[in-house]
This record gives C-alpha cells, structure tokens and sequence, in this order.
C-alpha cells in the first residue's frame, strides 16, 4: 500500500507539469496585451520597459521556468517564513498578479475562506442529507420514497446552479424576503443576531450548491446498497437472527460505503470548479469569482496560478481517493 | 426430442432493435422525456415558422410589457417579442447541445476504438484521457472562450466564429468518459469468438473494426450521447450565463437568462422562462438516457 501511494505521488508530478505546461501555452497565445491600458502618450520604449518589468521580455520557455520555481520553490518559502518568522524568501520575486500588482498567493488566501466555508458546509450538508435518502431508497426499492427520491435527484441534475441559485432568490428574497440575496463576506460573527444573519445568507448558496451534490451521491448510494443487499452474507446475517437494524446499518452499509467515501473524495475538486458558478450568482467573492474577474482583466499570471490549483487539487482527490479505496476494502491491494 | 421436428419458425425473427423498443416503451418516464424532448425540439426548430417575428426587432414604445396576445411572454427592455428570442434562443442552444455532443462523441469513440482494438495505442491513450480528466474543465473552457474569441471571430464571421468555438471547445472538454466506457466494451469484444472468426478469414482492421466492433458498443455510445447533450447544453448556458459565450444580440437560453438577471426585481418571468427551457430540456434529455440505458442492456430487458 505504501509503495502504491509513493509511487501514485512520483506520477502526480509529471502529471502536475504536463498539465502547467499545458495552461501556460494556451494562455501564452493570449491575445490580450497588458499594456493596452497603458496610455498612448507613454513612449514605446518605456513600455517596452514596463512589458520586461512584468518578466514578459523573455523567450517562453524561461518564463515558464520562472513561473515554476516561483510557484513550487519560491511560495512555500514564504508560507515558510509566514509560520515561522524565518527569512528565507526575502528578496526573492514572487507570483505577482497583473491587476494588483501584488502577490497573486496572498490574494488567493485572502479568498479562499469564503469559498471553503461556503462549498465546505453545502459539502457537509449534501453529505448528511444524500446518505440517509441512498441508504431509504435502496431499503425500499420501488416505493413511492424510492420514486419520489429519483425523481428529485433527476431534477438536482437536470436543473443548473445558475437556474436554481436565481430561482431561489426570486423566491425567498425577492418575494419572500426572508434572505439576502448577495453574500457579505465582510460580515463578521461576534453576536447572537450576526450569527442568524450569518446563518441567513449562507443558506440559500450552501442549498443550492448541496442539491446537486445530494442528487449524484444519494443515488450513488441506493445503487451501491442495492449491490450489497442481495449478496450472500447478507442472508446469512439474517439467517443466524441479527436484527434488521443491525443487518442494514451494520454490515450492509459499511460495505456499500466503500465506492461511496471514494465517490466523495473525487467529488471535491469539482465542487470548487462547480462553486464558480453559484459563487457568481451570489456574489461570494472566492477564488471562483477571482478567476472570473482576472478572466476579464486579462490578469494571465493569476489565471495561471488559480487554473493549475483546481488541478492539483483535482490530481490530489483522485489520488486520495485511490487511496482511501485500498485502505478500506481489503479485497484490493495495489501492489 | 420429436418436438423438435419441425424446424421452421413460425414467426419472422425478431431484430435486436425491436426488442429496444419494446423495453424502451415499458419505461414511462422515458416515454415521456423523448416526447417532450422532441415537442422542444419541433417548438424551436418549427416555431419561427409559425410565429414569425424576427427576435432581434427593437420596438422600444413596446419595451417592457406583460404578457399579452401579441406577445405571449411579454417584451424585453428593448421591446423584443421574448417568444421569438426564446424560440431563437432554443435554435442555438439546442443546436449547440448536439453539434458538441457529435464531436466528443466521435472524438470519445475514435480514442476508445483505437485504445481498446491496438494495444500499443492502449497506454499511450489512456494516460492521455487520464490527463485530460485532471484538466479543471469550466476554468479551462472559460479562459479557452476568453482567448480564442477574437481570432475566430475575425475567421468565421462574429456568430459562426463563437458556434465553432463554443462547439469545439465542449467537445474537446467532454470525450472522455465515452472513451473510457467505449475502451472497456472493445477490450472486452476483442476477444470473443466472432472477430477471432472474422480474422481467419482475412478481414482488415478497418473492416474488422467498422463492421464487427463498431456496431456492438454502439449501444453505450448512444447512452453517451443523449447525456452527451445534456451537459452539453448546460455547459453552454453557463458560458452564456458567466458573459462568455454567445454576444448579447445573439439570444441563447443561457444568455436569455443572464440579461433577465438585471430584471430580477421587476419581471422574475423572464428568468423563470428561459431556466424552466434548459431544465425541461436538460431533464427530458436526462430520462431518454435512463430508458435507453435500460431498454439498450440485455439483462434487463424482458423483465
């Protein structure tokens, strides 16, 4: 098992490579220019200046060599430093954002609260809601909770956040008024009534966001409880007189939970991709909303930077996933 | 065994493709997702035939009105008769669902045939499918629009231009799992008697794989392609939705819905209208596969 995870994390970095390299060309045929905000009355060798200021003089392939070391050795030098109080990245030139002009790593920290708090507790929320409908609906296959069950799940898939995010702003702000429509992310928890506005405006994006989880993970649990449920020794279990509680929570689910807890890791990585979206519409300003906004600004160092971490997550939750498959069914062993 | 003496069926045999379609009609709500997935279709193909008011025809005396006889979904901010945008809107959106759905099903199949049929070709292809699904998809398919828009544009004229973009873009994002799926049912196929048979007598590759290999895992490849289109739909309405996709007097279903955004307060219809098309659609789309995956597996059918 050991050597399969080191083995699996020696892949992961030609993986991760291939894929920055990959980032880097497509953005390298941008045909955006920086300096096109720039005023016309600034002379063209000043610009050029400005353009090898922004490290754009050089031939591609340095640049990308910059961009690597800065990205893998430079960065977690000043986490390093940030933790420890150490020096080591002084002076050193780091990811700079177009935009800003500042490093893009601290501003992609400053965003990534809000986006964990939001995408993390739809995560938790779909969790808790799709397994007890997965594990129902297979228990009772065909009855109207089993019909009514895939049916909900079809439209969580069929109806986009974009849809259902607007939909329920209709509904319960515009209408209703029970909730804000837009996230204050500076909104701080220090009081009873700030914590149920809190409360209030985390609702809506965490609900939509959890409806689509909920669909794909509650069937995926019915069907992963419906392969077990006709097995062998779940007749057996009966047979020797344990109770049904014992027989469907106890050994049924704990080997149906296998592909599910695999199922789940694979899913977080997409969340953040899919958060994109319900980030937009409910103006949480996390990193989806910062990559749509450098998007616009043609701010290609941020773009980058933010494209190659949903990879490395995405290459990072695969491998757990992996992982955690081997740990938690004996019956398969990498190596 | 003197039942057995007579040897002629009395029935003509019965094709694979009737039994399909006897399965696929038990399945109800598949039943009804293909109806109401072709009345859309017919709807926005058909409809400016019979409702023939151009969508991008500003009457601003008439902006903003409710629904009434002459405009069933009332007017926009502009004065645009929001039925014909819809219908229009519909045209793009559904033509974009399955012109993206074809290249990633033709791209998917193409990898996974080669992947499957010629081991050398196995590896190779694979690590490349893997890595394309490590790709993060919706951030590359945005910075993908943001970039190759103008060259295009200027290629193919503004709306050809953005339709190959935005075709091309999901289809090269989207073939994966059909690759994937198509692979494992050739590797499986490989190795049955009846290629070992066509291979005895001299059958080409070529030949061996579009005449024997091809028409067994078409099944899957037609689950593929209805859910195919279904993403592919909800991939471009998001493009449209986030501003960049289709330019704003070029109505789809998604950009219909991002310039309603602006109106929630006042008109919610107008975001409810064009979201209730893509759900309806997406969710026909959605149930036709599920049938078709039943109908299209033997050990289910006949139950």
């Amino acid at each position: 098992m050991l050597t399969f995870t080191i083995r699996r994390l020696v892949l992961a970095i030609p993986t991760l490579l291939f894929i920055s390299l990959v980032i880097f060309l497509l953005l390298e045929l941008a045909p955006g220019d920086p300096m096109a905000q720039v005023p016309l009355t600034v002379p063209p060798e000043v610009k050029e200046k400005m353009r090898e200021a922004l490290g754009l003089g050089q031939p591609v392939h340095i640049r990308f060599w910059k961009w690597i070391v800065q990205f893998f050795w430079i960065e977690p030098q000043v986490l390093i430093d940030h933790y420890f109080g150490t020096a080591f990245s002084e002076g050193k030139l780091r990811v700079i954002s177009w935009q800003t002009r500042s490093p893009v790593m601290d501003i992609v920290v400053q965003r990534i609260p809000q986006t964990l708090w939001v995408v993390g507790t739809a995560y938790v929320v779909a969790i808790i809601i799709a397994l007890p409908i997965g594990i129902y609906s297979a228990y009772r296959q065909y009855s109207w909770f089993d019909q009514l069950g895939t049916f909900v799940s079809m439209v969580g898939f069929s109806v986009p956040p974009f849809f259902s995010g607007v939909l329920v702003i209709v509904i319960f702000s515009v209408q209703l008024g029970w909730f804000p429509s837009i996230y204050d992310t500076t909104h701080v928890v220090n009081s009873w009534d700030s914590f149920v506005y809190q409360l209030k405006q985390m609702i809506m994006p965490v609900m939509v966001l959890a409806l689509q989880i909920t669909a794909q993970l509650s069937r995926f649990m019915r069907a992963s409880m419906l392969d077990n449920l006709n097995q062998d020794y779940v007749r057996t279990a009966r047979a020797k007189g344990l109770s049904e509680y014992v027989v469907v929570m106890v050994h049924v689910l704990r080997n149906s939970m296998i592909p599910v807890v695999t199922v789940i890791a694979l899913g977080i990585p997409s969340i953040f991709g899919g958060a994109i979206i319900t980030e937009q519409v409910f103006k949480v300003n996390g990193i989806g909303q910062l990559l749509i906004g450098a998007l616009q600004a043609n701010d290609l160092p941020m773009v980058q930077t933010l494209t190659f971490i949903f990879a490395v997550l995405i290459v990072l939750f695969n491998l757990i996933a992996d992982v955690l498959y081997g740990i938690l069914d004996p019956r398969i062993r990498y190596d | 065994m003197t039942e057995l003496s007579q040897p002629q069926p009395t029935k003509p045999p019965r094709s694979q493709w009737y039994d399909v379609w006897d399965q696929f009609r038990q399945h109800k709500g598949a039943m009804m997702g293909a109806t109401l997935f072709f009345l859309i279709v017919a709807a926005v193909y058909l409809g400016p035939y019979l409702w023939d008011i151009d969508p991008t025809k500003t009457a601003i005396r008439e902006r903003n009105q409710g629904p009434s006889l002459a405009h069933p979904f009332g007017t926009d901010q502009l004065g645009r008769d929001l039925l014909a945008r819809m219908m229009a809107g519909g045209a793009t959106s559904v033509s974009v669902g399955i012109t993206a759905m074809m290249l990633s099903l033709i791209l998917g199949s193409f990898v996974g045939v080669l992947a499957g049929f010629f081991r050398k070709l196995d590896g190779p292809l694979m690590r490349l499918t893997d890595l394309f699904l490590a790709l993060p998809l919706l951030p590359l398919l945005l910075v993908m629009m943001l970039l190759f828009r103008e060259p295009l544009n200027a290629a193919f004229g503004l709306e050809r231009g953005i339709f190959i973009l935005i075709v091309s873009a999901i289809g090269i994002t989207s073939w994966m799992p059909t690759a994937r799926i198509v692979r494992g049912d050739v590797l499986a196929l490989k190795e049955r008697e009846f290629v070992l048979a066509a291979r005895s007598i001299g059958t080409t590759n070529t030949r061996l794989i579009t005449r024997h290999i091809l028409p067994n895992v078409l099944s899957p490849i037609m689950v593929s392609a209805t859910l195919g289109i279904a993403t592919a739909i909800i991939t471009e309405s998001a493009l449209s939705f986030l501003g960049l996709g289709f330019p704003p007097d070029f109505p789809t279903w998604g950009r219909l819905l991002f310039d309603g955004v602006d109106y929630l307060q006042q008109f919610p219809e107008r975001v409810i209208w064009p979201g209730l098309a893509i759900s309806l659609t997406v969710l026909s789309v959605n149930y036709l596969g599920d049938g078709l995956r039943d109908a299209l597996d033997p050990r289910i059918r006949g139950r």
